[in-house]
């Protein structure tokens, strides 16, 4: 028989958290720490709007772009919270999730060989989307003494002739790494100069912690034009499973999209579009609350590794720390998974987002404060042990 | 910072107090003296349990009563009021706005023995024009707390 695959996907590695899965899975009383999606249900008034649009019979599909009234809500919305000026009608798609405007927007930019910008540790779609649309991965490596923001001259370096989309992946998964005002300016400056594109995933913008708001780099003079514009309801409403994101950008870009997302998926689920309505109108409450508890833990756990003594940047985003557990020796996946063997603690390499990700985990504080204490005890038993054992 | 460790001992009065200090952001001792202040001040009245009886084997009734009063001259409804909330009985007196005047909830063993609190206490007050008593069926939810469900984490373990 002939090879049934396509080389592209076939040479792909599969992720690299999919591997740790595997080994926790046989682990059902492991405490996990693991997960990169809130532990809050999505706010009732959500899933109430979500049952009557059912039992109003709206099982239909939507325009290809998505739900007209969303769209008109989510650019207000834009508007008052990020100080973004989309035109709901040419300028945005409902996407499923915020993965599908990721992967569409490579899909619709790259031709082969052209270069894309990948600040590394960060979450795992944009390396094999690029490879899947044609287009080179050239990750950036991020440094933990920089906070894991990207550098001016880490973005410089890493331009070629080729470069033509820089990845924005901020705040980050896995580091919590935000770029702040004074940050994005001189990336703004570079990426004009060299007449880039930028693609933006601000799917945890509504978890920042700075104390100032969130700022996009869609926002800055001259880069609506240039960018692509990823967000979603997945982190901010607790809607993981909804699978509702949207992208926003220039209107031959978004065309392009649209034209994909019709032949590839024909519309963002319907019931989600329904329930998205009430969760941009009338929830900024509910995530103004979340948002809360969330920090109230980062701070518990920064505060618990401090005791610790174990080397932590603060993170100011999303709802992940990224310490470092570099001074005992071991790579992160020798640590996971001794972790998660001697104490049954789930933490996630950091090698799972990019190379640079090494010597360091993440933890994520989705989860109650009760379950982030009994890990944390035990997480504190194992790095006494190797403390210890090195000595 | 009242407001945030109110709402936290709102729904676990036994939360630890380094971990409360750690949350906050705060440090132990100004914790424990702002709970000592709000207690002084009457801002916190009380630490209880919520207790879902119908899962021991220990027979609970409870009634929520409407009562219609007539104010006692010169001295309102608190006078009347207390002389309800002073039964042992009594878990609650709330003055209502609308078509009676009390919401008096109340706790006994028996119907029988609630039913009789309110034929031998409670109408023959003299301020007390009428009752009428609900019983309650089944308690869904409380303080803020569903009782029937145990939330448990159906999530993937990790993800990315
Ligand atoms: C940085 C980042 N972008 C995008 C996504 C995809 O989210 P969704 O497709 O649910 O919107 C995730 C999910 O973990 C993420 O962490």
């Amino acid at each position: 028989m002939r090879n049934p695959l396509n080389q592209t996907i076939s040479a792909i590695k599969p992720s690299g958290i999919r591997k740790f899965f595997d080994i926790v899975a046989e682990m059902p009383d492991a405490i996990s720490l693991g997960v990169g999606e809130p532990d809050f249900d999505t706010p009732w008034k959500v899933r109430d709007e979500a049952i009557y649009s059912l039992e109003r019979g709206r099982t239909f599909y939507t325009s290809n772009s998505g739900l007209k009234e969303l769209r008109i809500e989510i650019a207000e919305y834009l508007r008052r919270h990020y100080d973004l000026d989309y035109d709901p009608i040419h300028e945005m798609v409902m996407t499923v999730g915020g993965s599908e405007g990721i992967d569409m927007a490579f899909r619709a930019m790259l031709d082969p060989g052209d270069e894309v910008l990948i600040p590394q540790p960060c979450y795992v779609s944009y390396d094999p989307c690029t490879i899947l649309a044609g287009g080179v991965p050239v990750p950036i490596p991020l440094k933990e003494e920089n906070d894991f923001r990207l550098k001016p001259e880490e973005l410089e370096a890493a331009i070629t002739d080729k470069t033509k989309i820089l990845v924005m992946p901020f705040p980050n998964n896995p580091t919590g790494a935000v770029m702040e005002r004074e940050d994005l300016a001189p990336i703004v400056d570079i990426v004009i100069k060299h007449d880039l594109f930028v693609l933006t995933d601000e799917i945890y913008s509504e978890l920042s912690y700075t104390g100032e708001p969130h700022v996009s780099i869609a926002s800055f003079p001259g880069m609506k034009e240039r960018t692509i514009y990823i967000n979603g309801f997945s982190k901010s409403h607790a809607m993981t499973g909804w699978r509702l994101g949207y992208a926003c950008g220039p209107k031959e870009i978004i065309a392009q999209m649209v034209k994909i997302h019709q032949f590839a998926i024909m519309c963002a689920p319907t019931t989600s579009q329904y329930a998205a309505v009430t969760a941009i109108r009338d929830c900024d409450e509910d995530v103004a609350h979340m948002r809360e508890e969330y920090n109230d833990r980062r701070r518990y756990l920064l505060e618990r590794l401090k005791k610790m003594n174990i080397k932590c940047f603060e993170p100011y985003g999303a709802f992940y720390i990224f310490p470092s557990i570099a001074e005992f020796g071991m790579s992160s996946e020798e640590f996971c998974t001794r972790l998660l063997r001697e104490k049954e603690v789930a933490v996630v390499p950091g090698t799972a987002f990019g190379d640079s990700g090494e010597g360091n985990v993440r933890i994520s504080y989705a989860y109650s404060l009760q379950n982030l204490k009994r890990a944390m005890d035990r997480i504190e038993e194992f790095v006494t042990e190797l403390r210890q054992e090195n000595k | 910072m009242r407001e945030k460790i109110l709402n936290y001992i709102e729904h676990n009065s036994r939360i630890d107090m380094a971990d409360l200090a750690m949350l906050l952001g705060s440090d132990e001792v100004t914790i424990m003296n702002e709970l000592e202040a709000m207690e002084a001040e009457h801002i916190i009245c009380g630490y209880h349990t919520l207790i879902n009886w119908d899962k021991t084997g220990v027979d609970k009734v409870s009634a929520l009563i409407e009562v219609r009063v007539t104010p006692q001259r010169g001295m309102g409804f608190d006078k009347v009021a207390e002389r309800i909330y002073n039964y042992p009985e009594v878990n609650a007196v709330y003055l209502i706005s609308g078509s009676y005047d009390f919401m008096v909830s109340l706790e006994g063993r028996t119907l029988r023995e609630v039913a009789d609190f309110v034929s031998s206490k409670l109408s023959p007050l003299d301020s007390v024009l009428s009752t009428q008593t609900n019983f309650v069926l089944k308690k869904y939810k409380d303080h803020g707390t569903i009782m029937a469900e145990q939330h448990v984490d159906e999530r993937e373990k990790v993800s990315p």
